[in-house]
């Protein structure tokens, strides 16, 4: 496993084990602490803490006028964030769920990735949208949905996804940074799990990490997909098989460099996402990797996604999830006789 | 609870005929201001013809008139400080200039050579943009940060009937009253959203009595007539200003020409009815009320009609002259960060375009 630290401090910080929950709570409280412009609302993220905890403790440190509830009204929180943003202020919000940011999506369409643009740069949207995302939690409808192919679909947004507590961590900070408005998928079957945080490193946007080598096939994969994709690479080492594991932590600005590398290393390529493939961020990265990789591969990109049906309900999602075996299966179709 | 309830008739101050009327609330602006609300109302008619032309000419894209509704504008603007912020709809752009912003860069929108034409800062004026009432909200987060700065700003937002039966304007409304932002929302009730009239857009008694819903002040006021708009505006920035909390102003007014120049407004209107606003018109209510207590001679009239003449001058020559926007503007500011996809496709481009001029030669 290669651990790349981009970002050297000149004083490390010794590394702390926390959840993907908490290294999220430490990064607000990290960014407003350093800078006083940087504010958090949304529903339920004050008094309560967020219905996942990941605001516990930001108003009682910081204080209601920089961390707060508002009314329930994902529309309001999203559109008032964008004048906020024109008037000097980092707003980060919390939308709800995935599902539940669905109301909010003409203000993210039309103003959050577009002021920039229409106002060339006078008005630029330094907002973060944080949305929870992704099943396997046995959520009831509207809990799990996959929704960052709207959000990648739309130019001027950012768009990332962390698989790990560093990750959440690290790309945080780097998204209130950002002066462009970024959507931050949190995977919420990852928010209990635990792993090293060191806060001097910083998780540069737009940059994938090789997070497990391999020689055979390159297993392309992002935000819950990821430990899925390492558990596929694990038990196909016990058969023979080496697959390389790339996690690509942004999907806008998409690392072509790094994934075409990894792939031209192996000449084989299964991209694993969770949301419904057809038009999906999976089938751009396949469409990419055969655009760009084409005289290295030795067998067809190969998808493997969620159905294209609503997402399934909590006694049926174990049908519905990318899991190893058909990652092992699809690994299995990569012309190896050939 | 009733105090937040609008009146059962439109504050009036002059009515059509130019005559004076006492209010036990609201008094007229000052004689220098009504003179100088005038010269904006000639202005601004005058914009609207021209605006007109130049679609007719092919020079504009599209425009949406506001002739008739040019005393809310003009208003709207008067109410506020320079340090104050407009959040305008598509049909204000005489208000994004009476702000100060140059005609030609208030019209870039609608002649389509970019999405909008101005450095808001520069007039504390927000793009106008054509999505119905998303503006209310951005409006009410800028007023939210401004108090949350400790900064002593007013902001004040338009929209228009239609617009009010829009989610965004419910959020908006329970934000800045929730938080109790120093917001004025501006309804220009013109009777149409295209072609849809007011009786499908709502039930209620008045588009103000909605204000009593989110714990707001809702005012009726004629919006034909500058002196009550200006007067009404100018106590609800007030209130605004000390802390008082966001007003909901309905102003009645009509929208006298199509939606726009791609519209036909006799399918969904009678004549008899357009004529019965033009007889309500701000502008020549105005002009009766100065001219019969002496406050407007002849003079002064010519003057502001070449004012006006000057103004529609500049906005036609400026927009008579051909442009060429450059097609790699699309890509340079759809992000400040790097982003290595949109470089590829702006370098795409920039070969294009580079074998298209050797083509040329």
């Amino acid at each position: 496993m290669t651990m790349t630290s981009e970002r050297p401090a000149a004083t490390p910080a010794a590394a702390v084990t926390l959840t993907m929950a908490g290294a999220i709570n430490l990064a607000l409280a990290d960014a407003m602490q350093a800078d006083d412009r940087v504010l958090v609302f949304g529903e339920d993220v004050g008094v309560l803490g967020g219905v996942f905890r990941v605001t516990d403790g930001l108003t009682a440190r910081f204080g209601e006028n920089r961390c707060f509830d508002t009314p329930l009204a994902e529309a309001g929180i999203v559109g008032t964030a964008v004048g906020m943003a024109m008037n000097g202020l980092v707003p980060v919000v919390e939308m709800q769920f995935d599902a539940f940011a669905y109301p909010a999506f003409e203000q993210v369409v039309s103003h959050v990735a577009k002021m920039g643009n229409r106002t060339r740069g006078a008005m630029r949207m330094p907002i973060v949208i944080r949305i929870p995302y992704a099943g396997g939690i046995g959520g009831v409808e509207h809990h799990c949905d996959s929704s960052e192919s709207y959000y990648v679909h739309t130019p001027g947004l950012t768009v990332v996804a962390p698989a790990t507590p560093q990750d959440a961590y690290g790309l945080l900070r780097e998204a209130i940074r950002c002066p462009d408005p970024v959507v931050f998928l949190e995977p919420k079957k990852l928010y209990w799990t635990k792993g090293a945080v060191d806060t001097s490193l910083a998780t540069p946007i737009g940059k994938a990490r090789i997070v497990r080598e391999g020689t055979d096939a390159t297993l392309v994969a992002y935000g819950t997909s990821v430990p899925i994709a390492l558990e596929a690479a694990a038990v196909a080492e016990e058969e023979g098989r080496s697959l390389q594991v790339v996690d690509l932590r942004s999907l806008t600005p998409y690392d072509d460099e790094t994934v075409d590398a990894a792939v031209r290393s192996t000449g084989r390529a299964v991209v694993i996402a969770e949301a419904p493939g057809f038009a999906s961020v999976a089938s751009e990265i396949a469409a990419r990797i055969s655009e760009r990789c084409f005289s290295w591969l030795e067998a067809p990109v190969r998808r493997v996604t969620g159905f294209d049906v609503p997402y399934a309900p909590p006694k049926l999602e174990h049908f519905y999830l990318p899991d190893v075996d058909r990652v092992l299966d699809a690994v299995d179709t990569l012309q190896w006789d050939d | 609870m009733s105090g937040l309830l609008p009146r059962d008739v439109p504050v009036q101050l002059i009515d059509a005929d130019g005559v004076v009327h006492d209010d036990d609330t609201y008094a007229p602006p000052s004689t220098a201001a009504l003179l100088d609300g005038y010269r904006s109302l000639v202005v601004g008619r005058r914009i609207n013809d021209q605006c007109n032309a130049l679609v007719r000419q092919g020079r504009l894209a599209v425009y949406p008139s506001s002739h008739g509704q040019e005393a809310c504008q003009v208003a709207a603007v008067g109410a506020l400080d320079a340090g104050d912020w407009l959040f305008p709809t598509y049909r204000d752009s005489v208000a994004v200039m009476l702000r100060g912003v140059r005609p030609a860069d208030a019209m870039v929108l609608l002649k389509g050579d970019w999405h909008n034409g101005y450095n808001p800062h520069d007039h504390n004026v927000a793009p106008l943009t054509t999505p119905l009432a998303t503006q209310l909200l951005h409006a009410v987060g800028f007023a939210h940060a401004a108090v949350l700065k400790g900064e002593n700003t007013v902001v004040l937002a338009m929209c228009g009937d239609g617009a009010t039966s829009e989610g965004d304007f419910h959020e908006a409304l329970n934000f800045a009253a929730v938080f109790r932002l120093p917001v004025v929302f501006l309804v220009q009730n013109n009777r149409f959203a295209i072609s849809v009239p007011l009786s499908r857009q709502t039930a209620a008694e008045s588009l103000a009595h909605k204000a009593i819903g989110y714990g707001m002040p809702g005012k009726r006021v004629d919006g034909n007539d500058l002196a009550a708009l200006a007067s009404v505006l100018e106590a609800a920035v007030a209130r605004a200003r000390s802390g008082g909390g966001p007003t909901l102003v309905e102003a009645h007014t009509y929208r006298m020409q199509a939606h726009t120049n791609a519209d036909d407004d006799t399918r969904y209107r009678e004549r008899s009815e357009v004529q019965e606003w033009v007889a309500r018109d701000p502008l020549t209510r105005l002009r009766a009320h100065l001219t019969s207590t002496n406050l407007l001679d002849a003079s002064t009239e010519a003057a502001i009609a070449d004012e006006a003449d000057a103004t529609a001058t500049e906005l036609r020559d400026a927009l008579n002259a051909d442009t060429a926007p450059d097609p790699r503007a699309l890509f340079e500011h759809v992000y400040a960060a790097h982003n290595p996809q949109l470089d590829e496709q702006y370098e795409r481009l920039r070969g294009e375009l580079a074998r298209s001029r050797e083509d040329a030669r």
